[in-house]
């Protein structure tokens, strides 16, 4: 079990990961970009779920909402589930094979989106496309490199 | 494997409250904060702190690109300067024949108003403002300027750049502000075909070269290349500068309404600086103060009834009820 050493290494990447979310981009790269801060959220309550708990969830979704400018509280809600989630389910999932471990980060994404995609049906707030999606793909394609770059910040499982 | 199930739901090496009572505390603190911007007029004070505390941390995000253009600007060879000061200086003549031009017209303007004093300037007061952050969201179109309160910048205080509307100001922070572009889906603008005064809206689609002007009936006169300006409607942007220009009509026999494109004439995606206007509410080119807007808006009913009757002129029920007025002013009249 990882120890509360790791909470300094954690802020930092979580910081790291928030730069690389709202670094502006040029053209179709937006729609691609995996959603780094949600992976790296993904990663430490899975791993570290009682170093970063829920709270790393509802802080990182609130900046996520401070920076994107949505609706106050809308990420923060969908990164709490997905930290809730993992917390209940990190038991389960953190044992498995990588790859079937892409396939979870997979729905958790999808779960993630769609809270989002609620929301913003319900408050009315943004017209949605199909391209919304995209990046719930692109995340569990790059689980595996998060894992290997991730795992390198802490020795034990 | 009895232990198993319990497991899950309370972890044996836990401490503090289970999962699902914290996620209940989060999600409730979430749905209040979701509440409260989307209703109340308070949480724009926390929304005002928040950005407050992220302005530093999109200055660092957007260093490397500042850093890229100041190294381009300040190695750029001596050739590539004198060529750029020659246009510049082609552009100031030009720029300097339009306002003499432009002077003889204001005044020609004040006499046939028949004004004796010449005309306030429309722009009261302007502020150029850097961009430091593109919100690179898929169908968001949003600007973040390194001018806020602290500047005096104030909500909805249109942006523009030197060759068209780009925007207005959606979020104010202390040193920073949020500009939401017209190409963003959540923005329209009221606009008119300069070729024939057509009054319609544009809204924007959500990505940085087009509009859409979606309430235009298919039998309308517009076609491609036609310039649209702002019309002054709404309270916001000052009549008659450029928006865009119509790139494609589409009209279907089956259809009702015309699909028609258009894109913006500001540089939405190539701006490094913005233009921050005030305008002169004395100025009939301004648009009119949010008071008067309301005032006109006050009274629905008896407004209605009266464009109602004057729009349909079958309907005699309706229009019974100006002659009577007209009679009664007759007999009040000695």
């Amino acid at each position: 079990m990882i120890s509360r050493e790791t909470l300094p290494v954690i802020l930092l990447t979580s910081i790291v990961a928030l730069v690389l979310s709202i670094l502006p981009l040029p053209g179709w790269l937006p729609v691609i970009r995996p959603a780094f801060l949600v992976l790296t959220v993904l990663y430490w309550s899975t791993m570290a779920p009682f170093v970063a708990g829920m709270a790393l969830g509802f802080f990182g979704g609130l900046a996520l909402d401070v920076f994107q400018g949505s609706l106050l509280g809308e990420h923060a809600l969908a990164l709490s589930f997905l930290t809730y989630l993992a917390l209940r389910l990190n038991l389960l999932t953190r044992a498995k094979p990588i790859f079937e471990q892409s396939l979870y980060v997979l729905v958790a994404l999808l779960a993630y989106e769609l809270v989002l995609w609620l929301i913003d049906g319900w408050t009315g707030r943004s017209l949605s496309s199909p391209l919304r999606w995209v990046h719930t793909l692109v995340g569990a394609l790059l689980w595996p490199v998060v894992v290997g770059v991730l795992g390198r910040f802490h020795t034990a499982r | 494997m009895a232990g198993f199930g319990t497991s899950i739901g309370r972890p044996i090496y836990g401490r503090g409250p289970s999962p699902g009572l914290r996620f209940t505390v989060y999600a409730v603190l979430s749905l209040t904060l979701m509440n409260l911007d989307q209703r109340a007029q308070w949480s724009q004070r926390i929304r005002y702190g928040l950005e407050a505390a992220a302005y530093p941390v999109q200055v660092a995000v957007n260093s490397p690109l500042a850093a890229w253009h100041w190294m381009t600007d300040s190695f750029s060879t001596r050739s590539t300067l004198t060529k750029q000061n020659t246009e510049l200086r082609d552009q100031v003549q030009q720029l300097q024949i339009a306002v003499l031009r432009q002077q003889a017209l204001e005044q020609e303007n004040s006499q046939l108003r028949e004004l004796h004093a010449a005309l306030p300037p429309l722009i009261k007061k302007w502020m150029v403002a850097e961009v430091i952050g593109v919100d690179s969201g898929m169908l968001r179109q949003r600007l973040i300027i390194n001018k806020g309160k602290h500047h005096g910048v104030e909500l909805n205080e249109p942006v523009i750049d030197a060759t068209g509307i780009l925007g207005q100001v959606a979020h104010i922070g202390p040193w920073s502000s949020e500009v939401i572009l017209i190409t963003d889906p959540e923005h329209a603008i009221p606009v008119q075909v300069a070729r024939t005064g057509l009054r319609t809206i544009a809204v924007g689609a959500g990505n940085t070269d087009e509009l859409l002007l979606p309430y235009l009936a298919a039998n309308s006169d517009v076609k491609s290349g036609d310039l649209l300006t702002s019309s002054g409607l709404g309270g916001v942007f000052p009549a008659g500068y450029p928006v865009g220009r119509i790139t494609g009509v589409r009209r279907e026999a089956n259809q009702l309404l015309a699909q028609v494109r258009a894109a913006p004439q500001a540089k939405v995606d190539r701006t490094r600086e913005v233009m921050l206007i005030e305008f002169d509410p004395a100025n009939p080119a301004a648009p009119p103060a949010p008071e008067i807007l309301a005032e006109a808006s006050a009274p629905p009913p008896p407004v209605n009834a009266a464009a109602n009757a004057n729009a349909d002129e079958d309907a005699s029920a309706p229009r019974a009820k100006p002659k009577a007025k007209e009679k009664d002013k007759g007999k009040s009249k000695p």
